[in-house]
């Protein structure tokens, strides 16, 4: 019998627990010459705000061992241009669509959900307040947890999707996040976005990046966000959806085993863009050798 | 574009660092288009997340083949893959030469792997051309038998003098349009480092010559989604980033913002 790969996640059925992380999948029709998007479990497009925005200068990545650090800087088509010239391919498919988005202030951040709230065939926001780049004040959303708390509950008042605040990994306490999101409404979480970093090179005496510093993703995090999937796990009762150089089914099994409901792939699809879709027929055969029925009898599987 | 499993039918060093590798690829070598591009994992350099981008040189059949240089860690991994031994590759991708066109004079400038980019669109021209190619010392020049067979005339250039003129490519483009154009517009492919090609897209802005850049950004997904690739271009009267790896490598000149290009 095949086990039943479906999961529910922020009230959204998906067909499996493999989604695509915000920003290493572009909007959809990118990878669809090359990856089935009907047979994804969930599709997060890259991170969109109210108007369109250009992002940083170039170089915007420099590869690291087992990595990939950038500093892209959320270019985008804003709101409007997200609608006009994405969302129509998107709904071609099957597959339920999160969008991505992010704000300058507390203000644009609820304006950008309201506005989407009033637009047919999303699924739900997934809320970055993690990018190393935007700032109010000196504070960084996704690692301040008053303005992490003033996010949160902004976006739930101006919307009824489902929401999805994405944690940043640099914080002290990762449950405190968690528990916030949880206590403001949110419908799931994911995590973890990129881990702050840098690279220089000691021939030219520079950066590799333009913006100087970027955030590190790819295997080389792994092992730092299967530990803050873990504790944010143990910390809330809404979904958790884990994240971080899953490169394999194997690695996307022990984020479900620690506790997460869903799984994302970033990175590993630039190396090889059916890695998405290879680590849902590894977890499907997985659960079919260990004579598992359905892939929540997986979650939470760890041994503690 | 697609994801393939090519098998390796040759790979030999030629000359100056570089290196033929020919592949058969059923699936991406009778799609390839002039000046297209594959995504290459490189096999057995796992911490390597990225591909690197290489251009076809020749595409015959089931087979196509890359010249490459050992520049780094990935380039220098390659060389050790044997014949018989698969690699992931995914193409063809990009947005190549367009075919010459028939009423314009075809003209070729190259540098570095630039000469076998170019090939393909040598081989499509109905017209044949002259091709500039330029290097450092002789051991820089690639492919000058491969595009004389074709018909086409090749002028060589180098800094040293070790190969033909001694000086930049440029001069012998310049000197060419003096002398020996009688006045005739040429249409221009080039592909090679940035220096040269802002060198060759001034000339053409300067005297409304059509020019077609194939431009040498570093990549990442290779096919749209991760926005490393962007150069900026013209749009209206202000700029617009374009995806080196979608709507390039290759741009219309006239298209480019130089003063961004080192
Ligand atoms: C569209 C396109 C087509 C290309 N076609 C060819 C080709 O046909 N043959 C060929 O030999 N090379 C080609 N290149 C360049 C090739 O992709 C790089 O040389 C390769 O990625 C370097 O990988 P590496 O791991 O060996 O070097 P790395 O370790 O990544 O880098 C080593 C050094 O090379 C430099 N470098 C890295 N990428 C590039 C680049 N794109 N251009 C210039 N310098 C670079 C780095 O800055 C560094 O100094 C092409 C590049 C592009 C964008
Ligand atoms: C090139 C690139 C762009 C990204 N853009 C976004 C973004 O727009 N919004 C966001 O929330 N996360 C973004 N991320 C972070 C990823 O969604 C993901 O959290 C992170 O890459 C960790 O997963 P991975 O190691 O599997 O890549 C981006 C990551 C990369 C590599
Ligand atoms: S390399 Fe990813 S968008 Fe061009």
């Amino acid at each position: 019998m095949k086990p039943d790969l479906s999961v529910m996640i922020a009230g959204i059925r998906m067909k499996n627990p493999v989604m695509t992380a915000s920003g290493t999948f572009g909007y959809g029709p990118e990878y669809a010459d090359l990856v089935d998007l009907n047979q994804l479990g969930a599709i997060v497009v890259k991170g969109i705000c109210l108007a369109p925005t250009k992002g940083n200068l170039t170089p915007r990545t420099a590869e690291t061992a087992s990595g990939l650090l950038n500093a892209i800087g959320l270019p985008g088509p804003g709101v409007d241009g997200f609608v006009r010239e994405y969302l129509p391919f998107l709904r071609q498919y099957d597959v339920p669509v999160f969008v991505n988005i992010w704000g300058k202030t507390v203000e644009e951040y609820a304006e950008v959900a309201a506005r989407f709230d009033a637009v047919s065939g999303i699924d739900g926001l997934e809320v970055n307040v993690s990018c190393p780049n935007i700032k109010e004040g000196s504070a960084l959303f996704g690692t301040d947890i008053r303005m992490f708390e003033r996010v949160v509950r902004a976006i739930r008042a101006a919307t009824k999707l489902p929401v999805i605040p994405k944690l940043a990994p640099n914080v002290s306490d990762i449950a405190e996040f968690a528990c916030c999101a949880e206590a403001c409404g949110a419908d799931a979480i994911s995590l973890i976005n990129s881990f702050p970093g840098m690279a220089v090179d000691i021939e030219t005496r520079g950066f590799k990046l333009a913006n100087k510093t970027g955030g590190l993703t790819g295997p080389a995090i792994k092992p730092i966000a299967l530990r803050l999937v873990w504790l944010a796990a143990k910390a809330v009762k809404i979904p958790v959806i884990g994240m971080g150089g899953i490169t394999t089914a194997e690695d996307a099994l022990e984020f479900l085993m620690v506790g997460a409901r869903a799984v994302a792939v970033g990175t590993a699809s630039f190396t090889n863009p059916d890695t998405a879709l290879n680590v849902v027929r590894g977890i499907e055969a997985f659960l079919a050798k260990e004579g598992l029925a359905s892939v929540s009898d997986w979650v939470g599987a760890l041994r503690e | 574009m697609q994801l393939e499993r090519a098998t390796v039918l040759e790979h030999i060093p030629i000359h100056g660092g570089y290196n033929l590798l020919r592949m058969r690829a059923p699936g991406v070598a009778p799609r390839v288009r002039p000046g297209q591009f594959i995504h290459v994992k490189i096999p057995h350099l796992e911490e390597c997340v990225l591909r690197r981008p290489f251009s076809v040189f020749r595409a015959d059949g089931d087979a196509l083949a890359i010249l490459y240089k050992d520049v780094g860690k990935g380039t220098r991994t390659l060389q050790y893959l044997k014949a018989g031994e698969t690699l992931s590759i995914l193409g063809p991708l990009g947005h190549g030469f367009p075919d010459p066109n028939p009423a314009a004079y075809p003209i070729i400038v190259a540098g570095g792997y630039g000469m076998a980019a170019l090939y393909l669109t040598a081989r499509t021209a109905p017209v044949k051309g002259i091709a500039f190619f330029g290097g450092r010392a002789a051991k820089d020049i690639l492919c000058v038998s491969d595009f004389e067979a074709l018909g086409w005339t090749v002028r060589v250039t180098t800094e040293d003098g070790s190969l033909g003129r001694k000086g930049i490519v440029t001069d012998a483009l310049d000197e060419w349009w003096l002398n020996e154009s009688a006045g005739r517009a040429p249409e221009l492919f080039a592909c090679g480092p940035g220096g040269m090609l802002k060198a060759v897209a001034h000339r053409a802005i300067e005297r409304g010559w059509t020019a077609w850049t194939s431009m040498d950004n570093s990549m990442g997904c290779g096919v749209g989604a991760c926005l490393t690739c962007v150069l900026k271009v013209r749009e209206g009267e202000g700029w617009t980033w374009a995806r080196a790896c979608r709507e390039g490598p290759v741009f219309d000149a006239r298209a480019v913002l130089w003063e961004e290009i080192e």
